[in-house]
């Protein structure tokens, strides 16, 4: 790259800058080497897609699976030839509320006292703490809910009451697991309404709770709602707690107190232990984990399209 | 509670609205408390579990193993190598010799190996850290009662001994070298593979691609991937690196094939895998940190003549580094405590050797921990939470080093 600093008034050569469009090899194919990077995202999803159907096909195939028999009956057991899939979603449901029903109302508490109520310093100490909640492992949830929930809830309800095994303090510790991701998410929508609105609530005489809960929230409602999936997503794709604290057999039942294996358990149990390729253990991950994706890409597209049809434009 | 709906309708009932407020604005800070009170609730229910008393048991007693009146703690080494000769059988003598000969070895090494094979402590009762400060003499009274045979001693099941051994089945001998250099392995090959082809694909994104339709699908698709559940990407890595790719990931292309293994299931596949699972991650950042470059750097640039390629290279890289390696630490904290993807892609169960090329076989810390926090006994329990502790102040240092890392470039930019 050259440049003419030669700024002689009165003689002013045309300098060859090389500026005009001449076609230059190097620079299309660094474009090529960076689109080639970019596609490579939509390769993954193509070998998700494809790999994953191709094995769930072959999962259907297997001697003894019926597609019917896997989507209605509720007994998994491999060993005598039943793959009914509603025990393990049942489960992962089951965890999946409770994780919620703890997450959301917590999440949003913490959002609104973040966004409306507290000082910046309060702020800045406790967004922080936030993010850390955030970038534990899961594991080491999974080793909290075994060691300090299970007991907990023991002491609280009974030995008798309250397995070992209990999807109840799988699902309460995911719903701490889940806390930061909805109260950001929340706080960044609340903090996008604009101050006007805030201050034509107070100019009308409300008090600091009316406007936040008359105003700021339905204003952020779809944040809010979108905050809410996201975060169901999260918890149904969440494999270490409950693969830790959940139980190891598919059981289908409503109690949380009784150990259940959820559909991410499952999977990683199967795959922990000695798999042959090819076998119906094998193929039916694949299923599984077809099932996975298309549950949480669902709940993520709906979540986007949520935002983007209900989200209000203020300026 | 109404806002005003009429003039002069202010002060309607104003105490009991603003207390009422009060309220509310109580459970929304005691919200905030619970969520503090779980992270606290989580870091010291880990260190309760990694320290305590132990209440050993030793299959042979050590005091009679005293040679001439010499304790066993005292003995020199070449006492301690012809105890082992006496002691374990001829095969088991030899194959210690041969993995490496006894006048090579120091004599801590002797020692451990003695107490390992011959006098075998075994954990038969432990207590946490708070009973242990809090109940002492309570255990000592329950050790002598229920196990009078035992020795009680406190343990900090987190030790030197501990980050640098490597594995074993035995609770007390146990370490997680083998599992932190997995682990290290694994990260790096992640990162060798995600950082370039997530920055490319960021840089075409942002500054290549027009708004056509591919383009759009590009974006939407690396968002929806960065919301697919962990195990998804284990599941894939299995199907695709393990069993497809088995030769290249094997080594079998390179002639290079750990004997033990021969199959898909190393390094090589998890990294890739862990590489696929934190790509988008490293995309979106990178995005939004040279989004933030403003336009008149690279206007400027334009303006003297460059292409865009060296527009890039020159300015907006350079400018957008803080932003994108903040966006690379994030990820790999992320990989670092991944565990899902790496069991179904098949991470070793007892593997007691280091992993020497990306070809072998390999385990992580996060996993060792769910091995560990798998098992009933009480002991592993302890090894877990003494695991966790290593987990967390590595990602601890590494979100240090990465504010560091930021700000030290940010003040040069």
């Amino acid at each position: 790259m050259t440049v003419n600093n030669s700024a002689e008034p009165s003689s002013f050569p045309t300098p060859h800058l090389g500026l005009t469009r001449r076609p230059r090899r190097r620079e299309a194919i660094i474009r090529g080497l960076l689109f080639s990077s970019a596609a490579i995202s939509i390769l993954t999803t193509a070998g998700i897609i494809y790999e994953l159907g191709k094995e769930a096909l072959l999962f259907f195939q297997m001697p003894g699976v019926t597609f019917l028999q896997t989507i209605t009956s509720t007994r998994w057991q491999p060993h005598t030839g039943e793959f009914g899939v509603w025990g393990l979603v049942t489960a992962t449901l089951l965890t999946s509320i409770i994780a919620m029903l703890v997450a959301g109302p917590l999440g949003l508490g913490v959002a609104i006292y973040l966004s409306e109520y507290a000082s910046p310093r309060t702020r800045r100490i406790l967004k922080p703490i936030l993010e850390l909640l955030a970038g534990v492992p899961t594991i080491v949830y999974g080793y909290f809910a075994l060691s300090f929930m299970t007991p907990l809830l023991r002491s609280i309800f009974g030995q008798d009451i309250v397995q070992v095994y209990n999807t109840g303090s799988a699902g309460l510790v995911m719903g701490i697991l889940i806390l930061p991701l909805i109260a950001s998410m929340t706080e960044d929508a609340l903090s996008a309404v604009p101050r006007s609105l805030r201050e034509a609530g107070y100019g009308m005489g409300g008090t600091r709770l009316e406007v936040a809960l008359q105003v700021v929230v339905p204003a952020a409602l779809s944040g809010l709602a979108a905050a809410l999936i996201l975060g169901t997503s999260r918890a149904i794709g969440e494999t270490m707690i409950v693969a830790v604290a959940a139980g190891a057999g598919p059981n289908f039942t409503l109690n949380p107190f009784i150990g259940a294996e959820t559909i991410t358990g499952h999977i990683v149990r199967i795959s922990g232990g000695d798999m042959s390729y090819d076998s119906v253990d094998y193929n039916s991950i694949f299923f599984l984990g077809l099932l996975l994706f298309v549950i949480t890409l669902s709940l993520n597209i709906v979540s986007q399209r949520i935002v983007r049809r209900f989200r209000e434009v203020y300026e | 509670m109404r806002i005003a709906a009429k003039p002069n309708d202010y002060a309607v009932n104003l105490q009991g609205r603003q207390r009422a407020g009060l309220m509310w604005r109580a459970l929304f800070m005691s919200a905030t408390i619970v969520g503090v009170l779980a992270l606290t609730a989580l870091l010291l229910n880990i260190i309760n579990g990694a320290f305590g008393y132990v209440a050993l048991e030793a299959k042979v007693d050590p005091t009679t193993l005293a040679a001439d009146g010499v304790a066993l703690e005292s003995q020199s080494k070449d006492q301690l190598v012809a105890l082992l000769r006496s002691r374990l059988s001829a095969g088991a003598f030899n194959k210690l010799d041969g993995e490496m000969p006894f006048d090579r070895r120091s004599r801590t090494d002797v020692y451990d190996i003695v107490l390992e094979r011959i006098v075998r402590y075994n954990v038969v009762r432990s207590w946490n850290l708070w009973e242990s400060l809090v109940n002492a003499p309570g255990i000592r009274a329950e050790a002598e009662a229920a196990v009078p045979a035992a020795q009680l001693r406190f343990r900090a099941w987190l030790n030197p001994d501990f980050v640098a051994g490597k594995q074993s089945s035995e609770a007390l001998t146990a370490g997680v070298r083998t599992a932190v250099l997995g682990s290290l392995w694994t990260i790096l090959i992640t990162i060798l593979v995600a950082f370039p082809i997530g920055v490319g694909a960021a840089i075409y994104l942002e500054e290549y691609a027009g708004s056509n339709w591919l383009n759009r699908v590009i974006q939407t698709n690396i968002n929806n991937l960065a919301g697919v559940p962990s195990i998804v990407y284990g599941i894939l890595g299995l199907a695709i690196f393990v069993r497809a790719l088995e030769p290249l990931t094997s080594g079998e292309v390179f002639g290079v094939v750990d004997p033990t293994t021969a199959n898909g299931r190393t390094v090589l596949s998890a990294g890739l895998t862990l590489g696929l699972l934190v790509l988008p991650i490293i995309i979106i950042n990178a995005q939004e940190a040279i989004r933030a470059v403003p336009r008149s750097l690279r206007n400027a640039s334009y303006g003297l003549g460059a292409t865009q390629w060296q527009t890039i290279w020159h300015h907006v890289l350079p400018s957008a580094l803080p932003g994108i390696l903040t966006g690379t630490i994030l990820a790999i904290s992320r990989a670092i405590g991944e565990t899902a993807p790496l069991v179904v892609v098949g991470a070793s169960t007892a593997i007691s050797f280091d992993p020497s090329s990306p070809f072998s076989k390999f385990t992580t810390l996060p996993i060792q921990i769910y091995q560990w926090t798998s098992r009933p006994q009480s002991e592993f329990r302890s090894l877990a939470a003494a695991a966790i502790l290593v987990l967390l102040i590595m990602l601890l240092t590494l979100n240090a080093a990465a504010i560091l890392l930021r700000n030290r470039y940010t003040r040069r930019a």
